[in-house]
Formats: structure tokens, sequence, C-alpha cells
């Protein structure tokens, strides 16, 4: 009986760990401080709308249960009030300051570009990214892994579920120092591009010809996975992005890595 | 025919039919009530090529990895589906509403320009077929998206001048439409109504007209200078001779956010027809709904880079925009109030144009809700170009302004018809569809939150529940709309006979004509008088 009932409960356990992230309804929360706020201001709007929501609905179907004609409802014949419409109008441009507040203050610290430590150059490619560590003279391209790649073309036959971070993949992922405040330059060879990292709630634009910048820094270590957000030719969808956050030390050992790798 | 001058003169009992009969009768109508059928039943079709194209997408999403079309050709059926969607079904749509019940509203025998509204339609099949086509040229459709950036829609093939030549021709189309409307509402209008006294249907489609002729022509400008670069060597939007991609979008969103209130606009007024009717109560704050109205259009100017907040926008510039847009929550947020209000203290039933529009307030409400999230320039970095988006602008677009039509359809097909429509089918019609169309667009604000960009024809495995469920919804909606023909069918053909009011006691001019409502009414100005002293 043992025998059966631990593998069986394992495999629950599998089951259960691996369906939580299916069923994922929100933004995570991230693992830098931008994140965070970012988070934390879209669960504070979320639960206005639903309070205004319940309020709004609630009118509404208390509207629609006691006022029916089939109850007998007679018609009342009112229909302005000056005073309605001040109140109403100004009772949402009081809950808009409210969230308006902190919204700008996060742009301000957003938009906060001084006091970076390193600066990495992302360049969008139709199809993959390329990263270029500015002063280090270390670049390189980051593809589609090959099993992802060969699993998604049209009737493939090969199941996504079982291929390793499906589509989520690459062959050189961006290697990062925690805890380090990292400015990052990017732009395109070709089309627009975005490079877009939820964990770290970094989105922007790769515009050919032109350069955007922006700053992160990741509080914990870890692999993350991310996407290109803008649509940029037949395989927009297949040019993820993984950045592993490694330890400052480790960062600086693979760095010394690849510099020896380059100069041999 | 178009009324003349010795029509006018007739006596009013002696009625012309249409001037020719069989397919020359559709080809050369100038009678608004004529090409207001044809703009309704053209957008019926195209309900369904959008949808075709909708349901090549949703199959294919259905699950992960790719089972039935490459991405390139996915990304065609994107464009396409929207293009065909916005600019084939839902403002043709409106328009039909528009060239059927504005006459009727204001008291007016017909449109001001009866030849340039038969032009103004028939551009519109030319410019859709035209449009179809490129499918089937070297290179295929336009791949880039609706919104047709530069570069990428640069690399677009053979298509590319027939797709741009496609845009203009829509764009002349709902120019010339507009300027009609604008000339009607203003010149044709019965002495007796006041321009306050207009019923919201009418004011609405008189703002949106203004927004189409100060917006259309940008969307032109900016189409042409892709044209320009791709053919006569200009750099508008290439950075390597002195332009920027982004110039465009700036372009492009300057027509493309008062686009969307266009296409919002004419729905509201829809929904302040019918609410009123089936409360049996006016409708509540009629001044403070058109001031309303004209707010959103104002503000619809100062909002556009709201689509961009991710280009590169310096802080200034996301600042502005992010608090703009909040402010259009304000005058959207007082109509819901007002619809609410109308409802509120009033003798409701519930047939079916009354399901629709209050499905249309609940629904439209949950699109304005994560519309204002996305306002908020720090939380939109992490929406921006991910199915969030996607299930905020469905939910506006379609329990919005598609239920908004079909609920005006309901409402007004025993007065062009003549007949009543089955209420049974109707009411079947309408829970299919909410509840479908619910189950196709709620899931996405999930997997968009969850990390799932947009305009991609196939996903990480993690996404893959809440699509098959979006899928399962799209097909059941997308199907549950061949009832609708059916019922719009078996009404043309027959039916219970309805009266000239149709309604319990509802206001409006177009309730005091005979229904199926006459070739030519109105050949007389009537004497408008408004119901309640209140509505004023």
């Amino acid at each position: 009986m043992k025998r059966f009932l631990m593998p069986v409960l394992g495999w629950l356990l599998a089951i259960e760990t691996a369906n939580a992230d299916d069923w994922a309804v929100n933004l995570p929360v991230g693992v830098t401080d931008i994140s965070i706020l970012i988070y934390d201001l879209h669960m504070f709007i979320f639960w206005i709308c639903v309070g205004i929501g319940v309020a709004v609905f609630g009118a509404m179907i208390i509207a629609m249960i006691k006022f029916r004609k089939s109850k007998g409802a007679i018609p009342a014949t009112w229909s302005h009030s000056t005073l309605a419409e001040i109140i109403w109008t100004v009772i949402p441009i009081i809950i808009l300051i409210v969230i308006s507040v902190p919204a700008a203050r996060a742009l301000i610290q957003i938009e906060d570009t001084r006091g970076t430590e390193m600066t990495i150059k992302i360049t969008g490619y139709q199809w993959k990214w390329q990263y270029d560590y500015v002063g280090e003279d270390v670049s390189f391209f980051s593809s589609l892994t090959q099993t992802s790649n060969e699993a998604r073309q049209l009737r493939s036959d090969i199941d996504p579920r079982t291929v390793e971070n499906y589509l989520l993949d690459v062959d050189h992922p961006l290697i990062i120092p925690v805890d380090t405040k990292i400015r990052y330059l990017i732009t395109a060879n070709d089309v627009i591009h975005s490079w877009w990292m939820p964990a770290f709630a970094v989105k922007k634009d790769a515009i050919p010809g032109f350069i955007n910048e922006g700053w992160f820094q990741v509080n914990e270590l870890g692999t993350y996975r991310g996407q290109c957000a803008e649509l940029c030719g037949k395989d927009h969808g297949f040019m993820p992005i993984v950045v592993e956050v490694l330890s400052k030390d480790d960062y600086a050992a693979w760095l010394r890595s690849q510099k020896d790798g380059n100069s041999s | 025919m178009s009324a003349t001058a010795a029509d006018i003169q007739d006596s009013h009992d002696h009625h012309h039919g249409p001037a020719h009969t069989g397919i020359k009768r559709w080809l050369f109508t100038t009678n608004h009530k004529d090409i207001g059928t044809l703009y309704l039943v053209f957008s019926l079709l195209m309900l369904f090529v959008g949808g075709a194209m909708a349901l090549v997408i949703r199959a294919e999403l259905f699950q992960p990895g790719l089972q039935f079309v490459n991405p390139d050709f996915f990304n065609q059926m994107t464009t396409l589906h929207a293009l065909i969607m916005v600019f084939g079904m839902i403002m043709p749509a409106f328009a039909g509403f528009a060239n059927w019940m504005v006459p009727l509203m204001i008291g007016a025998p017909d449109m001001a320009l009866p030849r340039l509204n038969n032009w103004s339609f028939w551009l519109l099949p030319c410019a859709v077929i035209l449009l179809a086509s490129t499918l089937f040229m070297p290179g295929g459709a336009p791949a880039s998206g609706w919104t047709l950036y530069p570069p990428l829609v640069l690399q677009t093939g053979n298509a590319f001048p027939f797709a741009i030549f496609a845009v203009h021709l829509l764009g002349i189309s709902s120019i010339m439409a507009a300027i009609n409307i604008i000339v009607t509402i203003l010149n044709m209008r019965t002495p007796s109504m006041s321009l306050l006294q207009m019923p919201l249907f009418v004011w609405s489609w008189l703002i949106t007209a203004y927004l189409l002729i100060a917006v259309m022509p940008v969307l032109a400008g900016g189409v042409t200078m892709l044209l320009m670069d791709q053919f006569f060597g200009t750099s508008f939007f290439s950075a390597a001779g002195g332009g920027d991609p982004v110039l465009f979008q700036h372009i492009f969103w300057f027509f493309g956010h008062p686009e969307v209130y266009i296409i919002i606009l004419p729905a509201f007024g829809i929904i302040s027809q019918i609410i009123p009717t089936f409360s049996r109560k006016p409708l509540f704050g009629h001044s403070a709904m058109i001031y309303a109205t004209a707010s959103i259009a104002f503000l619809s100017f100062i909002v556009w880079a709201h689509h961009m907040f991710t280009v590169g926008m310096p802080l200034a510039g996301q600042m502005f925009f992010m608090l703009s847009t909040m402010l259009i929550a304000i005058p959207t947020g007082v109509k819901i109030f007002n619809w609410t209000a109308t409802m509120w203290e009033g003798s409701l039933t519930f047939e079916t144009p009354m399901l629709f529009a209050i499905a249309f307030l609940f629904l439209f409400t949950i699109g304005g809700f994560s519309g204002l999230m996305m306002a908020m320039a720090p939380l939109d970095f992490q929406y921006h170009d991910t199915y969030f988006i996607v299930a905020h602008f469905h939910y506006v677009l379609v329990p919005g302004g598609l239920f908004a039509a079909i609920g005006g359809c309901y409402y007004w097909l025993p007065k062009w018809t003549g007949h009543m429509y089955n209420e049974t089918l109707g009411k079947i019609h309408f829970w299919l569809t909410a509840i479908f169309v619910n189950l196709t667009f709620f899931p996405q604000h999930f997997v968009g939150l969850a990390g799932m960009p947009r305009r991609i024809p196939d996903y990480a495995v993690q996404f893959a529940n809440f699509n098959a469920m979006s899928s399962i919804g799209a097909f059941g909606f997308g199907f549950s709309q061949l009832l609708l023909v059916y019922i719009i069918y078996k009404c043309v053909k027959g039916g219970d006979k309805a009266t000239a009011e149709v309604w319990d006691n509802p206001e409006g001019l177009e309730w005091t004509v005979p229904s199926p409502a006459p070739y030519h009414t109105f050949d007389e100005a009537p004497v408008y008088k408004p119901r309640f002293e209140d509505t004023h």
C-alpha cells in the first residue's frame, strides 16, 4: 500500500505546484522595489474599482429588482437634478486625485536613472536579442532554444508540455549582479521591438535609430523570463528574454570568464 | 428618389415608392431608409467575415503549439480581423442607424445630400473587397497589426499600396457621411425642435460627425506618408533619413484615440434611447448627458499618447497623458450614473433591447475600469501590449459597441419591418451572447496580467487553461450570432403586426410614423412637442 501511496502523493503534489502557475490571475509582485511599488499601486486601484463597481452595479441590481413593472412599480416623473450631477462629478474627481498622487510619484522614481553602476545595451533584432556590456567588451546574441524552436514549428507533433520553459528559454541568457542599479540602453536593428521583464516591471520599446534608457535593480537571485512586447514580424512570439541574477562575486567571475574567452 | 421640391409640394398622401426595382433599386437608391438598410446588412455580413478571422485566431490559440496556421498568416488574420471589424462592421453599423433614424428623429424627409449618401455606402464594399483581396497577393495581407506601425509595415509585400488605398476609401466614406449628418441635423430639423431638445442619439451622431471630420484626414495623412516612405524616397519614419518611427505612432493615435470615441458615442446614443423607453421614465439629466458627450469628444483629442507610454517619452509627456486620460473617466462615469438614475424609480420591463442595454451598462463599465487602470502610466508598463489590453478593448467594443448596435437593432426592427421579432428567440440570443462573450474575454485579463503578450500565435504552457476557455467562448459567441441572422430574417418575412408606437408609450418622432415606416416620411415638417417640461 505504502509503495503506491508515496508516488501518488508525490504526483498530486507536483500537479498542485505545477498547476498553481497555470491559473495565475494577477501581476507578479516581482523582485525589484519598482515592481513591488507597481504591484501595490495596481492592487490599490483594482480595489477602488471593485468598490465603485459594487456601488454602481448594486444600484442597478436594486433598481432591476425593486422597480419592475411586473411588481406594479409606477414610474416617477423626475428626470434631472443639478445637485446629483455635481455630486457624482466631484466624488470621482476626488478619487482620481487620490489615485494620481502615488502614480505620479512612482513615475518620477521610474524615470530617475541617476546613480547607476553599470550599463547594458540591448538591441532588438528580427528575431532575437543582443546584449552588450558597455565598457566590458562582452557581447552576445540571445535566441530561443533549439528544443523550443523545434517544438513550435507548425504541426511539429511535439507536445509543448514536454519542453522545459517552452518559448521562455534562450541559449545565452542575460547575466546580471543582484543589488546593483543597472542602466539599460535599448535600440533595435530593423523594426520596433520591446523588452519586457514582468518580474522587474520593465518594458521599453526598442526603436531602430533611437536609443531609449531605463534602469532596474534586482533584489533577489534567480532566473527570470520575459518576452518581446511589440509586434515585430512573424517570429514576434519566439524571441524571449531570460535574465539570470547572480551574486556580485559570481557575476564578477562570470564576467572575467567571458572576457578571458574573448581574448584567447 | 430624392425628395425634390416638387415632391414636398405634393400632398402628403401621394407616396412614391422606390424609383427602381431589384438590384438597380439598391445600387441607385438615395433614400435614407434604403441606405440605412444597406449599411446594416453590410455590417452584419462583415461581422461574420471579421468573426471568421477571429475564429482562426482563437482556434490556433486554443492550445499551446502551432496546429493550424503559420505565424505570418496568423498576423495577417490579426490585422485584417481588426481592420474589418472597426472599419467594415462597427462603424458602418452605426452609420446605418444614423441613416435610418436621424431624419426620422428630427422630422426631416431625408438626409441633406442623398446622392453623396449613396456613394458613402457603396465605397465600403469596394474598399473591403480590395482589402480582403490582399490575402491573395504575393506576400499576403498586411501583417503589422491594424495599427500599421513602421518600419514593420514597410515589410508588407505587394499588398501594401492596395491596403493603403483601401484605408483611404474607408476614410473618404466616413468623411462624406459625417458631412451629410452635420448638414442634415443643422439644416433639416423640424423648426419646433431646438438643438438642446434633440434626442441623445442625434446629439451623439452630431458630435461623432465632427470627430470624424477632424481625425479621418489625419489617418489619411499618416498612411500617405507611409506610402511616400515606401515608394517615393521620403524618410518620415526612418531614422537613417532623419525621420522617426514614433512620429507615425503620434499621427496614428491622434486619429486612433478619437476613433474609439467615434465608435462608442453612437453606441451611447442608442443606449440613451432604449433605457428610458423600457424604464417608462425620461432620460435622467438630458442636458448633462449632452455636455458629458461633448466633454468626452473634446478630451479625446488630448489623450492619444497613452497608447505610447513605452516608446521612451519624457517624464512630462507621460505625466500629462496620464492625467488627461484619467479625466475622461469623469464624463463617462456621469453617463453611467445618469443611465442608472433613469432606471431608478422607473417601471422596468426586460424585453430584448433592454437586456442588451443593461448588459452594456455592466460590461462596458468593466471595460472602463480596466481602462482606468491602464491610464496609470507606471501600471501600463506592465499592461501594454499584453492580453490585458486586448481584454479591455474587447470589453468596450463588443459588450460595449456591438451590444448597443444589436440592442438598437431589436429596438427599431419593428419600426423598419412592421413586424415584431420573436421575443423568446431574442432572449435566447441575448443570454447565449452575454454568457459566451464573457467566457471569451474575461480570462484574457488574467493571462495578460500573468505575462502573456498580444499578437502571438503560440504561448508558454502556463497560459493554456485560460486560453482554452477563451477559445471555447469565442466559438460559442460566434455561432450564437447565427441566431440573430435567423431572427432578423424571420422578422423581415413576417411576425406579429407592429403598431406605430411598437413599445409602451416611447418618446420620439420615429414612433409617430406607421410601422413599417413609409418610404417617404415627414414630407412636411412635423410639430414637435417635448413630452415633459422637465426634459430641457
